[in-house]
Order: structure tokens, then sequence, then C-alpha cells
């Protein structure tokens, strides 16, 4: 397959559907932390028949119609929703339901209504129309199209040109727009994202903040809807900034990660759209999902597989300080001579198959034990060491227990062989300070650290 | 002579045969019960034998485990080690013994149902799938409504009542259940003084019938006056006993006397060491 | 105007041997929705409906891929299969990653929509693409179906109604309070996948009327309306019911009758729009004009309160 060629036409496509794709993921991101994707979900629906008005009281278009209108409905979504809920005794998502399914149905119909008198395809209301960026356009610089066309083609135009698609203009200033709020409101919105309680006390109207975030994402979801259309304006507003909180714990990092996320599904979907000669924008809410995929699978802390990992990891680790546990208390209760276990009791003692045959072999490798599989198996000097740590915290843990909990004597043993490969040396060394660590309830020494 | 399934009169004076015949015996046996929640341990190995036939208080501060506690007798959370066993039976014997009182806050208070409805619910467990309630039952779930007071509100919707009405509510669809033990997650919590009257009545009838009841409490003044066995908690057993033997000051001191910070430290280090 | 209101009643009486299959098979579907639609907004599941739904469109679009022809039960098939894989999904991401299930809804319906539009977009260019209909899943268009496909839904319709006729208790008691359920030994974990599978079923049959986008409304709305005028559940789930099978029926009914939009091709009105207002239409006037729970009801109680001395 040949690379396809790249008009100018697509490269200002692709510039629209980036400062759209940052716009939505960068606000998107407080929805995400704030539990309120669904409420960016309902107002990309609900503002559809104030689109729908707007066009049909201007006959065409007219952006400022169209965001005053779908504004002023977006921004009531919340409270329509509210009103709803009271009103019918209806749980919160389903008051939502009621509201933007009724008022999409509503715009549905209306745009039906006036789509044939303007060419419009009802459909473009879910899907935008990304692909007709590029013939609407805009002079920003020089010779408008009138005094162009007294140049005769081929000849220099006496001053340079600038045409921008109008959506571009539209975009961008959404983008820049967003991009704004949230460095000017940043620490509000953090602490109104996390405690608004909190918020309020401190004098920073959580309410404000949350009207703010609202009328944003109202705009950004009627400026984006030509774009991308209200469906997929819903992909763009949650999946950025749910794969960045998959990436990170820090807020800037994550409204950071999500524009860029945002930018990188824009510009790949479109690619991936005009390979395949598919729709743009439905790519692009695709290649936005793949990234939340590939993140929830294989993000480093809190990807799927990353668990599976540490969990693995964490089990292998008990497996090695249990066998070490085991050999130390044949090797205490010998005398000089460095005691030893058949390997396949060490085996059977510590856990099912595969890890403790890893473990013992790990152990091996660390120069820990001594001793063949199939044979004897002993802790070397070096494993002595270790083994008298996980003895210790086993034996302060039994210690502390009995002390504090009135269980019985034969009951501290298994809560320490669980506990004792989590107590830090900070613990441990609390634990000593309170009951001191000499010996343990069964009268055992416990070592020193 | 235990009522049968089927009769349409709830006879509480009757006294409930035990297992094994004697008189009492130990109602929930607790053995090396550790609960964690999100990873981190909330309750730190359990000990404890609850006997039959008592009214026994589960008492404690805030976040101690209490409801947490019950929910692990019931099989409702998950027990990171150790086990239960209810009149010397796992829980899936022992659940047509048991009847819940949860706390008010896990129901959907808009739900369209009357207070009959609500009590109702007690018998399905009997009845088991598919059937439904007929008229012996709902002959039954009216006398329940009888013994909490409560026969004038059958038909109202359950989120017109007030608190304490409610909790009556609650009690009689877990009388209706004709347990043998009962487990109930703060009973007394935000109730009138009638609703408390009502409350400490069918709680003396049922241990005269010969019936357990565990419940988590939270007033202090009250624990000696309804309760004769207490088991104190704190995010780990503090005591257990007789409400005169055991609900001392220096008892309560470590109870209430704030938590263990090893206990917590060793907790956020396991909640952070595990994935 | 003439033309329309008598084509209106005729369709309504039923003479049309055609067309009442079909307003039968969108109506039986607008009961069984409107029943199951209370359950699952009683467990709060009413938008993981939305979710299925938006995910059954690139199941269908697979389906024609597959079979290469418009093939009712094969699309059934396709958005049944994708519907549940995206609700599987929601459950995966809720349980094991640290993100929130609304959240995961809000990217589901998103990119799996996307999806299908892609597809959608493809299957358009190829020779026979535009027969396939694909756009009347999206707004729905119940002219669409034939006998055979009404009868189908009517069935799944009637399956999902036998299922919560023998399970009403148990959904009673595990939607009121599920821990109590849980206490007498009922298999709540199972109880609600039987409920996400009839809430699937509901919505996947629905497609054809409503469509993709709105399909998600007849589950909601009728309840709604239904919870205005009683407090028994059973009350409830019958009007529920019965606002469901008024609202796809009168919905359908109005698609098939209204005069087109001025200057459009033969492209008419699409079904989806008009049940779902239907349905709104009957939810405002419960909300409104019910006795004690509506909206006038309970203002003349407020009144007679302070006018009482």
């Amino acid at each position: 397959m040949t690379a396809p060629d790249l008009t100018s036409g697509d490269l200002w496509t692709i510039a629209v559907a980036v400062c759209c794709s940052v716009a939505c993921g960068t606000i998107g991101c407080f929805l995400v932390l704030r539990r309120l994707s669904l409420l960016g979900d309902a107002i990309s629906h609900a503002v559809l028949p104030g689109i729908a008005v707007a066009f049909m009281l201007t006959g065409s278009r007219e952006p400022w119609a169209m965001l005053g209108g779908a504004l002023a409905i977006g921004l009531l979504t919340a409270g329509l929703a509210t009103g709803v809920r009271r009103l019918g005794r209806l749980p919160e998502d389903a008051a939502l339901g009621v509201v933007f399914t009724s008022l999409f149905a509503l715009g549905v119909l209306l745009i039906t209504w006036v789509a044939p008198s303007i060419d419009l395809d009802p459909g473009c209301v879910l899907y935008g129309l990304l692909e007709f960026v590029p013939l609407d356009m805009v002079t920003l610089i020089g010779a408008d199209a009138a005094d162009s066309a007294r140049i005769a083609p081929g000849q220099f135009a006496a001053t340079p040109t600038l045409e921008v698609p109008r959506a571009l203009l539209w975009q961008a200033g959404l983008m820049l727009g967003n991009l704004t709020l949230i460095t000017v409101i940043f620490k509000e919105l953090r602490i109104a994202s996390f405690d608004a309680a909190l918020a309020t006390t401190m004098g920073l109207s959580a309410a404000v903040v949350h009207g703010l975030m609202l009328t944003s994402v109202a705009a950004t979801t009627v400026i984006s809807f030509e774009a991308v259309g209200s469906i997929l304006v819903v992909a763009m507003l949650v999946a950025p900034g749910a794969t960045a909180q998959l990436l990170t714990d820090r807020l800037g990092r994550m409204v950071m990660l999500s524009g860029v996320l945002g930018a990188s599904a824009a510009i790949i979907g479109y690619l991936l759209a005009v390979w395949l000669d598919a729709s743009a924008s439905g790519m692009i809410s695709v290649v936005a999902g793949s990234q939340f995929a590939v993140a929830a699978v294989a993000a480093p802390r809190y990807g799927v597989v990353g668990k599976l990992i540490r969990n693995a990891r964490l089990s292998q680790r008990i497996a090695r300080e249990d066998v070490l546990g085991l050999l130390y208390r044949v090797h205490e209760s010998g005398d000089s001579r460095p005691a030893s276990l058949p390997h396949a009791q060490v085996l059977r003692a510590v856990a099912p198959g595969f890890r403790s045959r890893l473990a013992c072999w790990q152990l091996r490798a660390a120069g820990l034990i001594q001793g063949m599989s199939g044979d004897e198996l002993s802790l070397t000097p070096k494993g002595v060491e270790q083994a008298a740590q996980v003895i210790r915290a086993h034996r302060l843990w039994e210690t502390f227990l009995s002390r504090n909990l009135p269980l019985p004597l034969d009951h501290l043993h298994e809560p320490s062989e669980r506990l004792e490969h989590f107590l830090t040396p900070e613990i441990q060394a609390k634990i000593a300070a309170e009951v001191g660590d000499r010996s343990d309830p069964h009268g055992k020494q416990i070592p020193s650290p | 002579m235990r009522p049968s399934a089927n009769s349409a009169t709830l006879d509480l004076r009757a006294p409930a045969a035990t297992a094994n015949g004697s008189a009492t015996g130990i109602a929930i046996e607790v053995h090396d019960v550790t609960v964690a929640y999100h990873r981190k341990p909330v309750l730190w190995d359990i000990d404890v034998s609850i006997p039959a036939e008592r009214l026994v208080a589960i008492v404690g501060p805030n976040g101690a485990g209490k409801s947490t506690l019950l929910k692990a007798i019931l099989g409702l959370v998950p027990m990171a080690s150790g086990s239960v066993a209810i009149f010397g039976r796992t829980l899936r014997e022992a659940r047509k013994f048991i009847g819940y009182v949860p706390q008010r806050e896990s129901v959907d208070w808009d739900f369209p149902i009357d207070a009959l409805g609500v009590v109702l619910m007690g018998a399905y467990g009997r009845l088991g799938w598919f059937r439904r309630p007929g008229r012996a039952e709902r002959a039954r779930a009216m006398e329940c409504l009888v013994r909490v007071g409560m026969t004038d509100f059958a038909s109202r919707q359950i989120g017109q009542l007030s608190g304490g009405q409610q909790q009556r509510i609650f009690l009689a669809r877990a009388l209706m259940q004709d347990a043998r033990l009962y487990l109930m997650d703060e009973p007394f919590a935000g109730v009138d003084a009638a609703t408390e009257h009502a409350i400490v009545g069918v709680l003396r009838e049922l241990r005269a019938a010969g019936r357990t009841v565990v419940a988590v409490h939270h007033d202090l003044q009250s624990v000696q006056d309804f309760f004769d066995h207490v088991v104190l908690l704190n995010t780990r057993l503090i005591a257990a006993g007789p409400t005169r033997e055991v609900f001392t000051t220096a008892n309560l001191q470590r109870t209430y006397g704030g938590r263990l910070t090893v206990l917590d430290e060793a907790a956020e280090a396991v909640k952070h060491a595990t994935p | 105007m003439d033309t329309f209101l008598t084509d209106l009643a005729r369709l309504l009486s039923l003479q049309d041997a055609n067309t009442r299959t079909v307003l039968l098979g969108t109506g039986t579907l607008g009961l069984a929705a409107g029943v199951v639609g209370c359950f699952a907004t009683l467990r709060r599941r009413a938008l993981l409906g939305d979710a299925i739904a938006h995910a059954a469109l690139p199941g269908i679009c697979l389906a024609f891929l597959v079979v290469g022809s418009r093939s009712f039960p094969a699309f059934m098939l396709g958005a049944l299969i994708l519907g549940a894989f995206s609700a599987g999904v929601i459950a995966m991401v809720r349980a094991y990653t640290r993100v929130k299930e609304d959240a995961a809804i809000g990217i589901v319906i998103g990119s799996f929509f996307g999806l299908g539009v892609v597809l959608s977009s493809m299957i358009q260019k190829r020779p026979g693409g535009a027969v396939a209909g694909l756009d009347g899943f999206i707004f729905g268009k119940a002219a669409s179906m034939t006998s055979a496909d009404a009868i189908a839904t009517s069935l799944v319709a009637g399956a999902c109604l036998l299922v919560v006729a023998a399970l009403y208790k148990e959904f009673k008691a595990l939607c009121f309070d599920r821990e109590f359920a849980a206490s007498q030994g009922w298999p709540a974990v199972a109880l609600d996948l039987i409920i996400m599978a009839l809430v699937c079923a509901c919505t996947v049959a629905g497609l054809p009327a409503v469509g993709v986008v709105m399909v998600v409304a007849l589950l909601i709305i009728p309840g709604a309306a239904a919870r205005c005028w009683t407090d028994r559940l059973g009350v409830m789930l019958l009007l529920a019911g019965l606002f469901g099978l008024g609202a796809a029926v009168i919905g359908a009914a109005l698609s098939a009758t209204l005069p087109a939009p001025p200057g459009s091709l033969s492209r008419g009105w699409p079904t989806g729009p008009l049940i779902v207002l239907s349905a709104a239409a009957a939810f405002l006037f419960s909300a409104v004009f019910a006795p004690r729970r509506g909206l006038i009801a309970r203002l003349l109680a407020h009144r007679t309160e302070i006018v009482a001395p």
C-alpha cells in the first residue's frame, strides 16, 4: 500500500481535529475525575435542539447563534435533570436519561425537517462534518477572493495571502480558551474536584468552579459538534482523560497527557481514515478508545498486566521468605552444624508446585541457600542473616499480638506467618520499642535487626 | 414446639430447640477472622464465641469494624482469613436460621413498595424460587406488624415513614424470618423513644423465646440495660463476655482510647504492598 | 393534513395486514422494554443500556460484512454479541482498574459507536452497501421490519416478560435491598446478570424500531412515567408496559404516515425520535397531572396545608 498523498486540505482538517481533541480531552479530565462523564454525554446530546433551532432561525450554520442557543440548553441540562429527578422521584442517571434522550429526539426531528432545504444529512449530527472543513475557508491576511480573481493564474500575488478554514478558527479558539481556563483556575479545579466542601470553606466557591466547568463543556460540545458530531464528542471528552488517569497520579500531568493523547488520536485517526477511506471522526474515536484499552492492559502501575506481574512478584517473594523461615527454624533447633531439609519436604511445606521450586532456585542463585534440587537444602551464612530478619518480623508480630489482642498462644503463629512479609523495618522498630524484642510469647529468641 | 413454616401464627413464646438439645450453646464461633477492605485489613484476627439465647451487643467507636464483622459472619464481605461457624454449622447450612436487620442506609427508600411488602420479603427465603407469597404469608406478616406496633402503616409507601418507623418495619421483616439468630446492625440508630421502646420489647420477647440476638449498638448508656452479653471491638477484639464482667471502665478506655498505631501502619503496609 | 389523519386512523385501527404485524412487533417490544427498563432503572443500570445500544452498531455492521447481505437475524445476533461484549468490558474496567463506571460507559459509547460509523461508512461505499439499510438502525425505521422480523421481535419480547413474571419477587428483593437478599442466600450476582441479559435483549430487539441512539429512552421513560401514578411495583410495571406499548405504536404509526419534510426525497421521518417524544409526552403528562405524586397534586396539597389552620 502506498502512503496516501496528503493535500493541504487534509492538513487543515488534521489541524482542526487536533484542536478539537485537545480542547475536549483537557476539560474532559475533570469530568472523569468528578464522575460526571455521563453529564458530558448528556450535554452533547441535549445541545442538538438548540443548534437546530438556531439553524432554523438564522437559515445557516451561523456560529454565534448556534453557540448561544445551544449553550443555553447545555447549561440547562443539569438543571433540567435535577428538576426531572425531583418531579418524578427518579434516580439521577435515569433523570439524566429522560432529559437528554427527549431533547435529542426533538433535535433530530427538527434537523430532519430542515435538512432537505439545506442539503444536510441528518446523520451528520452524530458524526460531524470533518470532511467538509477545507471547503469553508476564511481569509486572514492579504487579498480576498475578489482581488485574487484579477490576478492572472501563475503570477505571483502582490501580497502574501493566508486562508484558514473557518472551523480552525473556532476550534483553535476553543482549545486556547479551555487551556487558558484550566491554567487560570487550576488550583481551584483541583480542590473542587477532590473535596467540594473544603473548597467552599476556603472561599473558593465550588459552585462557581462547577459552573465554569459546565460552561466550558457545553461550549466545547457545541463548537466541536460540527467537527466530530455529538456522540463522538463523548469519546473525545472521556477517553483521553481516562487513559491519562491510568498513566499518572498527578493532575497537571494528567491534563497534559490527555491533551497529547487527544492530539495523537486525531492525527492517527485521520490518517487511518484517509488510508481506509472511512469516516474520519469515527476513526478518531476508535483510536481514542484503543488508547484506553492499551493503557488499561499495559499501563505500568495501573494496568491489568502490571498488576498481575506485581501480584506474581509478591507471591514469589512470600514463597522465598517462607523457605528461608522454614530452614531457619530447622537451623535454630540444631547444633552448630548447618541443618538441612530434603528439597521435597521444603516444596511440600511452602507453596504448591512451580512457585516453591522457583523460590528455591532464586534463593540458590542469590547465594542464600545451598544444595541441589532432589538433595538436602540448607542456609548459607548470608542466608541465615536474611532468614533471621524474616523470623524477627514473625516473632515481633507474635509478641505484639499477644500483648494487644486476647488471642490464645496457639492462634499467634498463623497470622504472623501472613504478616511477617509486610512489616517494614520502621514498623518493626515501633513494635520493638513498645513490647521489647528479646523473646516471643513461646520463649523463642527474637533475632536482632 | 417450633412453628412450622406454613403455619399462620407465629408463637414467639415457644422456645426454640437447639442443635444438640441442651439449653444453651454457642450461637456463633468466630475463629481468627481477618477482613480486608480494598486490600487493607480492617478487622484483625477476631477470635470470639458468642453464646446462644442471649442479647449480645457489639460495641466500639466509629470505624471499628462492627458492621464489617456482622457482614463477614453473613458472608456479605469476604474474609481474608479465618472461619465462622453458626450453631456448629457452615453459613450455607445455617442461613435459614438467621434473620438480618441491616442498616437503613443500604436501602433505596424511593422504591415502590409498601410496609407490608417489605415485611413479606422476610418470607422469600422460605418460599424459594418462583413461588409467590400467599394468604398464609400475608397473615403472618400482619402479625409481625402487630408485634412492632405498625399495623396502621401496612399500606404506606416505605419512603413516607419516619426513621423509627422504617426501623420497626425492618425488624418486622426479620421476625417474619422466624430465625434462631438475629443479626442487627445499629437497630437503635436515629429512632424515636416510642420505637426504642418497641424494639426493646421485641428483643426481650425474643430472648424469652430462646432466640439469640447480636446487635451492633452505639449508645453506651443503654448497653447495660438492654444487653446481657457484650463484645468490645476496635478493629481488633478488646474483650467479650457477660456485660457485668466485661463492661468496665478499663475495657471501655481501651476500646475508645484510640487505635493502635502499629495496627494502622501495618494495615497501610499491607495495602501498599498488595497490587 | 386530511390524508395524514385518515392514514393514521387506518393504521391504528390495524386494518392493514402488513402494517399490523409491524405495529404488533413494535408494540410488544415497547411493552417488554418498559417493564424490563423499570428494573434496570431501579438497579441504577439504565445508562448501561445506552452503552449496549451504541455498541450494537458495529455488531450489525460486522454481521453484514460476514453474511454479505441484509439479514435481520444476523444483524440481531451481531448486535447481541457486541452488546454483551461491551457490558462485559464495562464491568471489567470497573472491577480491575481505577477508572469509574461512568467513564467506562462514556468510552464505550463513543468508541464503539465510532467503530460502527467507520464500518458503516466503508459499507456504504461498496456496491450493494446502500441496500443494507444500516442507516435505519441509527434513528430507527420501524417500516423496514418485515413481518418475519416483527414476529421474531415479539417472541423475544414475550420471553423477556415471562422471565420477569417468573422472577418477579427475586428481582424485587434484589432491587430494594440487595444485602438482605444476599443474606437470605439469594445469588445476587446471578440475578443481576439475568437483569442485564434482559436489558441486552430488549435493547437489541428495540434497535429496528427506535435505533441505536435512542433505544435507551424506551427503557427509561415509560417506567419514569408509570412511577408518577403508583407506589406499588406491580402496578408500576403494568403501567410502564402500557406506556411503552403506546409510545412505540404511536411513534411507529406517525413515522409511517406523517407527510415527508418538504423537499426531501423518500427519506421520511425516522421512527426513533417520534417514539421517544411520545414517551416523553406521557412522562410530562404523568409528572404534572398524576394524582398525589404529580406536580399539580402536590402544589394543591401544599396550598391546603398552608391555608388550613
